[in-house]
């Protein structure tokens, strides 16, 4: 395999490393240095985080599960220092050394941070990453007032948000209008008013020269002589791409890094991409373009033919403070254009096309940008427009579905995923789609920056025409296949008693009659949590580990993992899987990390005769539902141990193995506070101390790693076992499908599930719902080996010759 | 050119349970049969275009489509075409079904 090493973990590198992956996925060993500790997400929403419309979570692209099953070797908060073009390989500052045989250099922008005296005191801030947020929203917290260098989008976007925070903000701009690369005068008149009216105030073509205060800022001053009071100061004037790394070894640097039209740098086998590349003189800031690089990098270095990189001509879509605009091409007359306008002060409309030779060559929009994509075409395509009616949406706000009606199908919506009308329309036509959710995700549309979120939302109810609901299609619904979501579905299940998949489809009017591999398991989880004892499990509805009660690996055979009740064995169970490893040539034989042994790569029809010969019950390392409970040694043999963790960790096992929950479940028990069963990254964790036990929750050791909270601390294994099923059974019944205990408890509040919990009468009653569940469970293996339909149906291989 | 097309049975049809995938290896290709709901019967190869692969027998199926079981791709049994916003085709093999018997045509 060859070696492919990124530097930086942004947007334009990672959407490149994606191409490579679905252009030749077997190809490449990849390493990716990115300097931030995080995994990829999306910077375009920073100012939503900033207005509190978002949080972290929410703008990963990328998280770090996706690096995994890539195989991607990732190392956050690492940079490279070096490249070393002769040997081919890089070094990081911390001293790693990789070799590559490409190398992409993906290492984005910094913020342009003034470089006038002061500008290093506390306080002072780029805005341009996920610190830079967090900086600013701690600010606020402590402090009132905040100045913003720099009218453009950047600055007034991290304006807003800090207005949002309860800040006072004046911005500061060197020259008389805002946005003045995106907006003619008069819409950047409008733009200020609007704002101004929102709290933001402005000291326009001020030039600042000086931050003052002691170690941190408490001021700025002006050219002018003039002062401004500061507890925060926030550099928005632009960006520099981040070429160090490449300068000093040896790669030729303009602007940016140089690149050819295959984002090709001097050195051979190293590539640039995104905000760090210059590219026939320009350096890209926005997502489609870098897109569109990235797609032709990713071409190239898996060896297609690719067409040259011919550069992007772009167009904005922005949203300012709840105001839309969109600026394309030029902005300012020069004698050689003419413009049509349109202004209609009173509802805040203005509207200007710059023609010159009957050609569109500049757009302004501001109030209403309706008109956006079909203009941009004309101006891209270079369109002669004698005879057509430029605006066709005239003078109101109210655009309505007219304008899609006339929307040519190969016209772009998302710029950034590059989705057509046609594409969108034709997903909400073949697949019955009824929200907006829905067409995001077939079609990846609105799932970069959000903003042509409208325009889709446009395109679904002129597609769907009376059929269209609107608050419907702004819900989160379960799947694809239905608009309503969980709470909806439990409620409905509960009150019209529905007691079957096909029923709960039918009377709930799903448009796609056989579910989905989302809903479906969804709604038997569902059906089997609230009608207890009486439901009959579906089991074709199962995601396929637990429908054949063993995991699938990724060339179709799969393992089996026998129960090991709190890791303790025998040497005659041992004996046995030894000989039927042996015997079915079980290519491996592994401890798994849950304390018991793993049969790996077991052929399909192999599996019902290896259990009846194990004759050991399925220790369900597939499945959504209790999967192991740790333990330590405890107080049986070792000498810290105050309590019997073994027994209480087979006790529990016992009691709750089978059991459906939302997510798997894990549990770990120690003996002592020194936690050798690891009990706080568990979904359930117990640590003995003197004289009783402390339960902790929503631990997890995978991918959200997360320290399990302190639920309560109780005296007796009979205590342990009250509140765990209580605590079991909440979650059962509260949770949404696939959620685990982690997510769960941060949703809902851990003070609000000890609150449930501290009631007598209600852990009673939970208890109650548990064991009436516990009862309907059978042993899945044994099952199997008795039951010669089920072999025949999950478990049998047809060979048959041609010709016979 | 004459072609030669052999017709191989490889099921009973009453064998075949709703919703369900049977596998059928003829020679060098494995065969996923699937009978849908409508009482139809389709075959495709019984390998997900998915770059790493994972068998499609085991995988859910709906109306005339089934899931991968690996990747979770939705694939028509009509055409093989995997649906957006994934792309990909399997083999679709011709499928008779006289009486009892289900045929494959290669």
């Amino acid at each position: 395999m060859k070696k492919l090493v990124m530097i930086g973990n942004g947007m334009a590198g990672v959407r490149t490393i994606e191409e490579i992956l679905k252009l030749s996925p077997n190809q490449f060993e990849i390493t990716i240095f990115g300097q931030e500790p995080h995994p990829n997400y999306n910077r375009i929403k920073l100012s939503n985080i900033l207005q509190g419309d978002t949080s972290f979570e929410e703008i990963i692209i990328n998280p770090l599960n996706w690096y995994k099953e890539n195989n991607i070797q990732l190392f956050t908060g690492e940079a490279v220092t070096k490249i070393d073009i002769a040997a081919k390989k890089v070094i990081s500052d911390q001293g790693r050394e990789v070799e590559y045989d490409d190398l992409i250099i993906a290492t984005g922008s910094n913020s342009f941070i003034l470089p006038i005296p002061g500008a290093d005191k506390i306080g002072v801030t780029g805005f341009r990453d996920i610190k830079d947020c967090e900086m600013m929203i701690k600010s606020a917290e402590n402090y009132k007032k905040a100045v913003v260098i720099g009218g453009g989008l950047l600055g007034l976007e991290a304006a807003r948000g800090l207005l949002n925070l309860g800040m006072q903000v004046d911005v500061v701009h060197l020259i008389p209008s805002l946005m003045e690369r995106q907006l003619d005068p008069i819409a950047s008149s409008l733009l200020k008013t609007e704002l101004e009216s929102q709290g933001m105030r402005f000291l326009m073509e001020k030039e600042t020269v000086e931050i003052i205060g002691d170690e941190r800022v408490a001021g700025l001053r002006f050219k002018d002589g003039s002062f401004a009071r500061a507890d925060l100061v926030v550099m928005a004037i632009g960006i520099k791409s981040n070429t160090m790394v490449a300068k000093e070894s040896g790669i030729y640097v303009n602007r940016g890094i140089v690149v050819n039209d295959f984002m090709e740098t001097s050195a051979p086998n190293v590539y640039a991409v995104g905000e760090c590349a210059e590219h026939r003189e320009i350096v890209y800031g926005l997502v489609a373009p870098l897109y569109e690089q990235g797609k032709i990098l990713a071409e190239r270095i898996c060896g297609k033919e690719a067409a040259p990189y011919e550069g992007s001509v772009t167009g904005t879509q922005l949203k300012v403070a709840g105001v839309d605009l969109y600026s394309a091409g030029e902005i300012f007359e020069d004698g050689t254009t003419k413009s049509i306008m349109v202004y209609n002060e009173y509802e805040g409309i203005y509207k200007r096309v710059l023609v010159r030779d009957n050609r569109i060559v500049g757009i302004v929009l501001y109030g209403d940008t309706k008109d956006s994509t079909r203009l941009f075409r004309m101006l891209s395509k270079k369109e002669d427009i004698t005879g057509i009616s430029i605006f066709e949406s005239q003078c109101s706000a109210e655009g309505g579905s007219g304008d899609i009606a006339s929307m040519p199908n190969d016209e772009l919506v998302c710029g950034c995923n590059g989705v057509t009308k046609g594409a969108i329309v034709e997903v909400i036509k073949t697949q019955g789609l009824t929200t907006l959710d829905q067409v995001s995700h077939c079609t990846n549309a609105g799932r970069s920056c959000g903003r042509c979120k409208p325009m889709v939302n446009d395109i679904l109810a002129y597609t769907l025409g009376d059929q269209f609901d609107a608050s419907a299609a702004q819900k989160t619904s379960i799947c694809g296949c239905t608009t309503i979501s969980r709470e909806e579905l439990v409620a409905e299940i509960k009150e019209k008693g529905l007691t079957s998949l096909k029923e709960v489809m039918n009377v709930l009017e799903w448009n796609n009659e056989e579910g989905c591999t989302k809903c479906r398991p969804a709604i038997n989880y569902y059906l089997g949590m609230i009608h207890m004892d009486e439901y009959k499990d579906d089991r074709d509805s199962r995601l396929v580990n637990e429908k054949m009660h063993a995991n699938i690996q990724k060339d179709g055979t799969y393992s089996v993992v026998p129960r090991m009740y709190g890791g303790v064995t025998t040497a005659a169970d041992l004996k046995k899987i030894a000989e039927v490893a042996e015997k079915y040539e079980v290519p491996l034989v592994k401890l798994t990390g849950g304390q018991r042994i793993g049969l790996f790569g077991v052929k399909k029809e192999d599996l019902p005769s290896m259990w009846e010969e194990l004759d050991m019950p399925s220790g369900y390392a597939y499945g959504k539902t209790l999967r192991t409970v740790k333990t330590c040694v405890g107080a049986q043999f070792c000498r810290y141990g105050t309590q019997d963790s073994m027994s209480l960790g087979i006790e529990l096992e016992k009691k709750f193995e089978r059991l459906d929950t939302p997510h798997k479940v894990k549990m770990g028990v120690s003996a002592c506070p020194r936690n050798c069963s690891e009990a706080g990254i568990k979904d359930i964790g117990f640590v003995g101390i003197d004289g009783g036990w402390e339960i902790y929750v929503a631990g997890n050791g995978g991918v959200d790693l997360r320290a399990g909270d302190l639920l309560a601390t109780v005296k007796t294994e009979a205590d342990v076992m009250e509140m765990t099923g209580a605590y079991l059974q909440y979650y059962r019944e509260t949770a949404n499908y696939l959620e685990r205990t982690s997510k769960w408890v941060e949703r809902v509040g851990l003070e609000h599930v000890k609150e449930v919990l501290a009631n007598a009468e209600t852990r009673k009653e939970l208890n109650e719902r548990m064991d009436q569940t516990l009862k309907k469970y059978i042993e899945p293996w044994n099952e199997a080996i008795e039951s010669e339909e089920i072999k025949d149906k999950y478990y049998t291989k047809h060979t048959v010759k041609a010709g016979e | 050119m004459i072609e030669t097309k052999t017709r191989t049975l490889v099921a009973n049809y009453s064998d075949l349970q709703v919703r369900s995938g049977y596998s059928v290896k003829m020679n060098d290709e494995e065969v996923a049969l699937f009978k849908v709901t409508n009482g139809k019967v389709y075959g495709i190869e019984n390998r997900s275009p998915h770059p790493k692969g994972g068998v499609l027998t085991e995988g859910l199926v709906s109306g005339e489509y089934v899931f991968c079981p690996v990747y979770d791709w939705k694939i028509s049994l009509v055409d093989g075409k995997v649906q957006a916003p994934d792309e990909g085709q399997v083999k679709t093999y011709q499928v008779e079904v006289e009486a009892d018997n289900v045929y494959i045509i290669i």
